[in-house]
């Protein structure tokens, strides 16, 4: 995957996407290597079942990887689980696994997690290598210097059968974001903040490089939460090249190479930046001073501002279809335009998913609810990305700081992410929350999504409503 | 999968821009693990307020004004909405749902790359139009009773009998699957000596040794 002589200069994309060319076939796709397949209960059972009705094998069962995230509950483990239809789907998938030979961490499992969680935890996910899931959030990898994309169910099957996906090359994208990002402004700050810029498909049809001093300056936690943002930008992948960061994360990891191995794969994963002077077929400038704590005041990522602005006004939208979008989310979202973010009180509050669930995440988070209480108004939960997370955190007593300032500590999954299992929100119940997506009914139907960063969303626990965290008073 | 060549149907307007995957079938309809009997939960939360059953009881009451439910649009097969249509989560359910509901094509100005995608492996076609026709195309299904597109793939056109006609792009291999309706795990297959070379020659290297060990 090294420089090649007599090669133009190739970006970091490039340089994966040429190293994993199985086949370019006159007049078709390029036909691309996958190495490893993330998959999860809701989108896997269908492309079993299509193997079976063709009768395919499962070409590299060890490159494949399986956890139940999306409908398990967060409640403590080791009771069946109530929702005959998730039981179902979940026992479809241990089914399948067994068949195929897929090694699963189980809900019962010490490593279970967040599928996205997981993978880089285990030291499964690494730098260079092509990972996909049928997820869109599988972008998340990119962080590690890898192509990661999400996929829907016909590619899995197609990958399960194949090992290989035809693919369409995507176009380049460099956003490149100098300087220190102020106190109390964290990575889902500045993935909020491109959002808000670009638009939610203001990357469509482009692979993301994120770049710069300040990208640098992140730990693998934040460029995880960056990367995983990328789609909600319309972005195929984000990634961000490897450094010693990554390495030092990646490092002693369960299956991480060890010994000469590791040595090599190194040496290797060095090569993996963008060659000066290599092009981009759009580059973006952000300035990071010039960013603040976001909040979301609509239904999706991109309907976002400041802290401390107000909801925007109608005619500040240039385009009808979009002035239109903004009433209909005003309409959902129960909120007038010009109302200031700071005086909109919050219900519910959820830490969790596979944006901000790690534990950096959850320090940050506990940093804020030291010697301080939940508004009695508001229920709050902190849901650990995985059980490795939950662990380290108790360990470090993380847990009890939450337990004591009243928020509830549950098990690892996706919970009100998405709310396929019973973690959901009830109709006109507004919650400040650290995942990703604030569709219309996202989190439960009728439910009100704010997206923030973790401190963001302690602060907006105990104070009842959204607060500017660089005002906080930490204990 | 079904081949597409041309089809004729009414065209519904969803007059909305970002329309995500999250609406076009809500969670709570992605538990079934098969991949037929979606269309009923299409735009479940714009089509429907209340539960869909309790105890084998319908609960959930038609939101009138939502227009799919217009006697007009009842029989659509053409479904037009604004610019990155199928943005968000990447279920595959979305598809699904549009396509056992009866859309055979999908018209938006653009779309998210994964919904793209899925479509193209189900034979919904999805074409981009610009921003000017689609929009000329909504103020003809909303004027005009039972207002019928023809979207012919072979001729990569669009038209209505009113002297509606736009054309549209898409990739020579995309066409060549839906016209033909491959399998393209069949195709892929067909390289079988080269994945399995490339397997030989690359699964060697530090950075691809990590296959896991049971």
């Amino acid at each position: 995957m090294g420089e090649t002589e007599n090669m133009p200069p190739r970006t970091l994309f490039e340089k994966i996407w040429d190293a994993h060319v199985v086949a370019a076939p006159e007049g078709q796709s390029v036909l691309l290597y996958i190495d490893l397949h993330l998959v999860h209960e809701v989108t896997s059972p269908q492309a079993f079942d299509g193997l079976r009705a063709n009768g395919r094998r499962l070409r590299q069962p060890l490159r494949t990887v399986a956890t139940v995230d999306h409908n398990i509950p967060t409640t403590p483990r080791g009771f069946a689980i109530a929702d005959p239809i998730a039981a179902k789907q979940i026992e479809a998938l241990q089914k399948n696994c067994r068949e195929f030979g897929v090694p699963l961490f189980d809900m019962d499992s010490a490593e279970q997690g967040i599928v996205h969680v997981i993978g880089p935890e285990l030291g499964i996910t690494l730098p260079g290598m092509t990972i996909v899931c049928g997820d869109s959030h599988t972008s998340t990898h990119g962080a590690f210097g890898s192509l990661a994309f999400g996929i829907g169910t016909s590619e899995v099957e197609h990958v399960l059968a194949t090992q290989c996906l035809p693919q369409k090359k995507p176009k380049t994208m460099q956003i490149h974001v100098s300087g220190k990002l102020p106190e109390g402004v964290t990575a889902k700050d500045l993935a909020l903040g491109i959002i808000g810029q670009i638009g939610t498909d203001g990357a469509t049809g482009y692979v993301i490089e994120y770049a710069g001093d300040t990208v640098r300056a992140l730990s693998m936690e934040g460029r995880m939460t960056l990367c995983n943002m990328s789609i909600e930008a319309g972005a195929r992948a984000g990634l961000i090249a490897p450094d010693e960061t990554t390495f030092a994360y990646v490092s002693g990891r369960r299956f991480a190479p060890k010994g000469k191995a590791w040595e090599e794969a190194v040496a290797n994963w060095r090569t993996l930046a963008s060659d000066p002077g290599a092009k981009f077929d759009r580059k973006i400038e952000i300035d990071a001073a010039s960013l603040a704590p976001f909040v979301t005041w609509g239904t999706n990522p991109g309907m976002v501002v400041a802290v401390t602005a107000r909801v925007p006004e109608l005619q500040s939208f240039a385009q009808e279809s979009d002035r239109r979008a903004a009433e209909q989310a005003l309409a959902y979202m129960g909120l007038n335009p010009g109302t200031p973010i700071e005086t909109i009180a919050v219900d519910r509050v959820f830490i969790g998913s596979c944006t901000n669930s790690r534990i950096e995440d959850l320090r940050a988070a506990a940093r804020v609810a030291k010697g301080q209480h939940v508004n009695p108004k508001v229920r709050a939960m902190v849901v650990p990305g995985s059980q490795a997370i939950k662990r380290a955190a108790e360990q470090e007593g993380l847990h009890k700081i939450f337990l004591e300032a009243g928020f509830e500590w549950r098990e690892s999954g996706c919970s009100m992410c998405l709310g396929m299992n019973p973690d959901i929100l009830q109709p006109g119940e507004r919650c400040a929350s650290t995942s990703n997506r604030n569709f219309e009914g996202r989190q439960g139907r009728g439910g009100r999504t704010h997206l923030v960063s973790p401190m963001m969303a302690a602060a907006a626990a105990i104070a009842g409503h959204f607060t500017d965290i660089r005002n906080w008073q930490f204990q | 999968m079904k081949p597409f060549r041309k089809h004729t149907g009414v065209a519904v307007p969803l007059d909305k821009v970002n329309v995500d995957t999250d609406q076009i079938i809500p969670k709570q309809f992605l538990k079934r693990i098969e991949r037929t009997g979606f269309g009923e939960f299409l735009f479940y939360d714009w089509r429907f307020s209340g539960d869909e059953k309790q105890n084998g009881k319908e609960l959930r009451k038609k939101i009138d004004d939502f227009v799919l439910h217009a006697p007009r649009y009842a029989k659509a097969s053409v479904l037009v909405a604004g610019r990155n249509f199928g943005c968000g989560s990447s279920r595959e359910h979305a598809v699904w749902a549009l396509a056992d509901y009866g859309f055979r094509v999908v018209i938006a100005s653009s779309f998210a790359d994964i919904f793209a995608n899925n479509s193209l492996k189900n034979g919904l076609l999805t074409v981009l139009l610009k921003e000017e026709e689609i929009a000329e195309i909504i103020r003809r299904a909303q004027a005009i009773d039972d207002y019928e597109l023809t979207v012919d793939l072979e001729a990569l056109l669009v038209k209505d009998e009113k002297g509606f006609a736009a054309t549209f792009a898409m990739d020579e291999f995309s066409r060549h699957c839906l016209l033909n309706g491959l399998d393209d795990i069949g195709l892929t297959l067909q390289h079988e000596a080269e994945i399995a070379a490339y397997e030989t020659k690359h699964l060697v290297g530090p950075e691809m040794r990590t296959i896991l060990t049971k």
